[in-house]
C-alpha cells in the first residue's frame, strides 16, 4: 500500500470514527440478546425502538447496510481495505447490524455476479433499503444434503414458468417477501444440468407456507408448498438449467455468514459468565477446574478463528482465496458454537434449565442452546463441508 | 496488516525454501543424527545463513543486520520446520539477538549484535530449571559480590548450550522462585570458572544441554536489563521465542500434512486408492482445517509482536497453544496413516513426529500457553 493510500485510510477510519460516534445511539451498542434486538426488513417490518429506526435509517442512507456493494444499487460503495475499518471502527464500540437479511448474505452477492442489469435494479436497492425480505427456497424433503436432487418442477408456458412442489426448512418463509428458489427446469439432464435459479414473489397465488415446530420451541423454519405457482421466464438469475453455478456461489456466501453466527468478540468473556453462576476459588479461578479448562481451550480455538476468518477475507481481496474456504469455515465455525453452548449450559447449571419464566427471559438459553445444534445441520452439514474441502481443496480421490 | 504475506514477504520465503530444501532436506537431519555430528548443525550452512542476511534478520542495520521484523523471522522458522532443519537461528537469531537487542546497552550491543549478524556469534538463553517451562519459578541464584555476581544454579534444555559462545541466564537476585519481582537476566561466557555442560542427545536429535553454574563470577556489565526487573524483558524476549516455534511448527504440520495426504493418493489397499476412504477423508479435511486455523493465529500473533511485544502475550499465546495441538495431532494422524510404514526409522514422519514433541515443551506446551490465556481474561 503506498503512503498516500495509507494516509487516505486513516482519514477514512477518523471521519468514520466520528461518525459513527455521533450517529450510532447507545442502545445499539449493546450486544443484541433477543429476536427483537435483530431488524430484518420486509413490507411488515417494524422496529421494536426508535432507537432502531434512527441506526437503521442513518446507517440506510450511508448505503451502509450494504457498505460494499456498488452506490448505484444503494451500496456504500467502499473498498475492501474501507470496509475492513468501517467493521473494525463498529466492532470497536460494539455497534449492531442496522439490518440483516438473506438478502444481503445471500442473495445480493449471488445477483451481483449473476443477476442481469434490470435484475440488479430491480432487486438490489429494495435489499439495501431493508424494503423486501428474502427467503431461501433450497432443501426438499427428499434434497437435503443431496440438494441437487430436488424435484421441484417448473414447467414451461409461454412466458412463464408453472412451478409446483414443496420446499423444508425455509427459513421464516413466513415472514419473507419474495422467495430465490432452485426448480427443476429440465427432468431428463443429469441431476446438476437441469436446475434453475428463480425469483418470485411469496403473495403469488398457489404459495402457501406451515411453521415447523423445533426443538428450542420456536418455529424459524417453515414448509413451503407451491401448487402451480406462475413466474415470469425474465425472473431466472443465469441462464435457464444452468441455476447449480448460482446455487454453489449463494452457499459460499451463506457458509461464510454461518461461519460467523457465534457471537465471537462480542458481549462478557465466556469464564466471566460462568464465574457468575459457577463462583470463583480464592485466587479468582473459576470453582470448576474442569470447566475452566474447557472454556479456555474454547478461547484459544475462538481466537484462533477469528483470525483465521480476517485472513480469509485478506485472501479473498488478494485473489489467493480458494472458493471452497468457506466450507472450511462453515464446519469449524459451527462446531465451535456448538461447543459455546454446551459450555454455557453447563456453566449455566440448574439456572440453564428453566424454559418458561421471566427470570430466565423466557428460557432464552436452552432455546438458543437448543437451537445451535442445527448450525452443523443447515446450509450443509459438517460431513458435506469435510468432503467438499476433501474433494475440491485437498484433491482427494473419488469424494 | 492484511493477514497475508507481501511481495517482499514472500520473495523472503521463496528464497528461504530454496536453500533450505537444496542443502537441508530431512535427510540432513537424519545424517548429522546417524554420524552423532559433534556441533549438530551445519556450520558451512549457517554460513549461507549469515551471507543471505538471516543470521541477523532480526539485528538493527546499524549493527550489520537486516533489521526485519517478526513476520519474517516466523517466514524462516516455518521453511526450517518443514525440513527440521538443525540450526542456530532459533536460539541465536530470534531468542538471543532479541534479548540483546530489547535489553542491552550500548556497549552490549555494539560488542555482540554485528557478530550475531555475521554468524560468527552463538548465543542461547537459559531459562528452563524443572520439567516444565515455568519462568517465574526461575530459582538460580545471582548473589551479590564485590562488583558483581556469584551466580549459581542449574538449567535444562539450553537449546545449543553445548555450543554456544554466549548464555544468556536468567537468575534470581531476590524474592523466592514464584515472584515476578527480583528476576535478572546475566550475560555469562560459557568458558568461564565453575561452568559445567552436558550435552543431551535429546529424542528429536537437535541440540540442547543441561548447564551448572558453580558460583560463577560476572561483573555487573554482565547484567542484560536491570537487576531485579528482569520479569518483563524476559516475558517479550519468551513471546518472540514462542511465536517463533509456533512458526516452526506451523511448517512442520503442513509438511507432515502434505506427505500424508500424498500417501494418501497413493497407497492402495481393498483395490483402491486409500485417500477413497470416507473416514480418512474427513479426518484429512480436519487436520487441514486445524493447519489453516493455526497458521492465521500465528500470524496473527507475529504481526501483534511486529506491533508491540509488549501488548502480543495473548496472541502469542492463542498461537504457542494451538501450533502445540495442531502439531501433535498432525504427527499422530501422519503416523497413523501411513500405517506400519509410519512406525519404521527409514521412513521421514518419525523425525516429525519426535521435533513436534519437543517444540511443544519449548517455552511452554498448550496446557502452559491455555492456563495463560485463561488468567489473562480474569477467571
Amino acid at each position: 500500500m503506498s503512503e498516500t493510500e495509507t494516509a487516505d485510510l486513516e482519514q477514512f477510519r477518523k471521519e468514520t470514527r466520528a461518525w459513527l460516534e455521533a450517529n450510532c445511539p447507545p442502545e445499539m451498542r449493546k450486544p443484541a440478546t433477543a429476536d427483537a434486538d435483530v431488524f430484518w426488513g420486509g413490507r411488515n417490518a417494524k422496529f421494536s425502538s426508535e432507537p432502531q429506526r434512527i441506526w437503521f435509517e442513518r446507517m440506510r442512507d450511508k448505503g451502509w447496510t450494504v457498505p460494499d456493494w456498488p452506490r448505484e444499487y444503494g451500496g456504500g460503495g467502499l473498498s475492501p481495505a474501507e470496509h475492513k475499518v468501517l467493521r473494525s471502527e463498529m466492532a470497536r464500540i460494539g455497534a449492531r447490524p442496522p439490518l440483516s437479511s438473506f438478502g444481503i448474505w445471500m442473495l445480493g452477492p449471488a445477483l451481483l455476479k449473476y443477476g442481469n442489469e434490470a435484475q440488479k435494479k430491480e432487486h438490489l436497492p429494495k435489499i439495501a433499503a431493508g424494503l423486501i425480505r428474502w427467503c431461501q427456497g433450497y432443501s426438499e424433503p427428499n434434497a437435503g444434503s443431496d440438494l441437487a436432487s430436488l424435484q421441484t418442477r417448473a414447467e414451461s408456458d409461454g412466458d412463464d414458468f408453472v412451478i409446483t412442489g414443496s420446499k423444508i426448512w425455509t427459513s421464516y418463509a413466513n415472514y419473507a417477501d419474495w422467495i430465490f428458489c432452485l426448480v427443476r427446469t429440465d427432468p431428463t439432464a443429469k441431476k446438476h444440468d437441469g436446475i434453475s435459479f428463480i425469483l418470485f414473489d411469496m403473495t403469488s397465488k398457489g404459495v402457501t407456507t406451515k411453521p415447523i415446530l423445533l426443538i428450542s420451541g420456536y418455529s424459524p423454519f417453515c414448509e413451503t408448498f407451491f401448487d402451480g405457482v406462475r413466474v415470469p421466464k425474465s425472473h431466472v438469475v443465469g441462464t435457464v438449467n444452468r441455476g447449480w453455478d448460482v446455487a454453489k456461489y449463494l452457499l459460499q456466501h451463506e457458509r461464510a455468514m454461518i461461519s460467523g453466527m457465534g457471537e465471537r468478540g462480542v458481549g462478557r468473556p465466556l469464564g466471566q459468565i460462568a464465574a457468575d453462576s459457577v463462583g470463583s476459588d480464592a485466587l479468582g479461578r473459576l470453582d470448576d477446574s474442569m470447566l475452566r479448562g474447557q472454556i479456555a481451550t474454547f478461547d484459544v480455538d475462538e481466537a484462533a478463528l477469528a483470525a483465521c476468518a480476517e485472513r480469509a477475507v485478506d485472501l479473498a481481496k488478494a485473489g489467493q482465496a480458494h472458493p471452497a474456504f468457506s466450507s472450511a469455515m462453515k464446519y469449524y465455525g459451527t462446531e465451535l458454537n456448538k461447543r459455546r453452548y454446551e459450555i454455557l449450559m453447563s456453566a449455566g447449571g440448574v439456572d440453564a434449565l428453566e424454559w418458561e419464566s421471566e427470570r430466565s427471559r423466557q428460557g432464552a438459553r436452552p432455546r438458543a442452546w437448543l437451537r445451535t445444534k442445527a448450525n452443523s445441520i443447515e446450509g450443509g452439514t459438517s460431513e458435506v463441508m469435510l468432503g467438499i474441502v476433501a474433494k475440491r481443496i485437498l484433491d482427494l480421490p473419488g469424494a | 496488516m492484511a493477514l497475508v504475506l507481501t511481495e517482499e514477504q514472500s520473495m523472503l520465503r521463496d528464497s528461504a525454501r530454496g536453500l533450505i530444501s537444496d542443502k537441508a532436506p530431512v535427510s540432513h537431519l537424519r545424517s548429522l543424527r546417524d554420524s552423532k555430528d559433534p556441533t549438530g548443525f551445519s556450520k558451512e550452512l549457517w554460513h549461507s545463513f549469515a551471507e543471505m542476511g538471516f543470521a541477523g534478520l532480526l539485528v538493527p542495520e546499524e549493527f550489520g543486520g537486516s533489521g526485519l521484523g517478526f513476520m519474517e523471522a516466523g517466514i524462516v522458522m516455518e521453511e526450517i520446520g518443514r525440513t527440521l532443519m538443525p540450526s542456530p537461528f532459533l536460539a541465536t537469531s530470534v531468542v538471543a539477538a532479541s534479548a540483546l537487542n530489547r535489553g542491552g546497552n550500548a556497549a552490549q550491543k555494539s560488542e555482540y549484535l554485528p557478530k550475531v549478524s555475521n554468524g560468527s556469534l552463538l548465543a542461547t538463553l537459559a531459562i528452563d530449571e524443572g520439567a516444565k517451562h515455568r519462568p517465574l519459578q526461575t530459582n538460580l541464584q545471582a548473589v551479590r559480590a564485590g562488583n558483581g555476581f556469584k551466580l549459581s544454579g542449574a538449567k535444562a534444555l539450553v537449546v545449543d548450550g553445548h555450543v554456544a559462545d554466549l548464555f544468556i541466564v536468567a537468575a534470581r537476585t531476590a524474592g523466592s522462585a514464584g515472584e515476578r519481582e527480583g528476576l535478572t537476566l546475566f550475560l555469562v561466557n560459557p568458558k568461564v570458572k565453575g561452568v559445567s555442560i552436558e550435552r543431551t542427545i535429546m529424542v528429536d536429535a537437535h541440540n540442547a544441554a543441561r548447564i551448572e553454574l558453580a558460583n560463577v563470577e560476572v561483573n555487573a556489565d554482565s547484567v542484560l536489563g536491570e537487576v531485579d526487573q528482569g520479569a518483563a524483558l524476559l516475558d517479550g524476549v519468551l513471546d518472540i521465542g514462542r511465536g517463533a516455534v509456533a512458526a516452526e511448527m506451523v511448517g512442520l504440520s503442513d509438511e507432515v500434512f502434505n506427505r500424508t495426504v500424498e500417501y494418501l493418493k497413493s497407497r492402495k489397499q481393498f483395490g483402491k486408492l486409500i485417500g477413497e476412504f470416507q473416514a480418512l477423508q474427513h479426518r484429512a479435511a480436519q487436520l487441514y482445517i486445524d493447519v489453516e486455523i493455526t497458521r492465521a493465529a500465528t500470524m496473527k500473533a507475529l504481526q501483534a509482536l511486529d506491533g508491540d511485544v509488549a501488548k502480543a502475550a495473548s496472541a502469542v499465546a492463542v498461537a504457542k497453544a494451538r501450533a502445540g495441538t495442531t502439531a501433535t495431532r498432525a504427527v499422530q494422524e501422519g503416523v497413523q496413516m501411513h500405517g506400519g510404514m509410519g512406525m519404521t526409522d527409514q521412513f521421514d514422519i518419525g523425525f516429525f513426529m519426535k521435533r513436534a514433541r519437543v517444540c511443544e515443551e519449548l517455552f511452554g506446551d498448550a496446557n502452559y500457553h491455555t492456563e495463560q490465556l485463561a488468567r489473562a481474561r480474569g477467571y
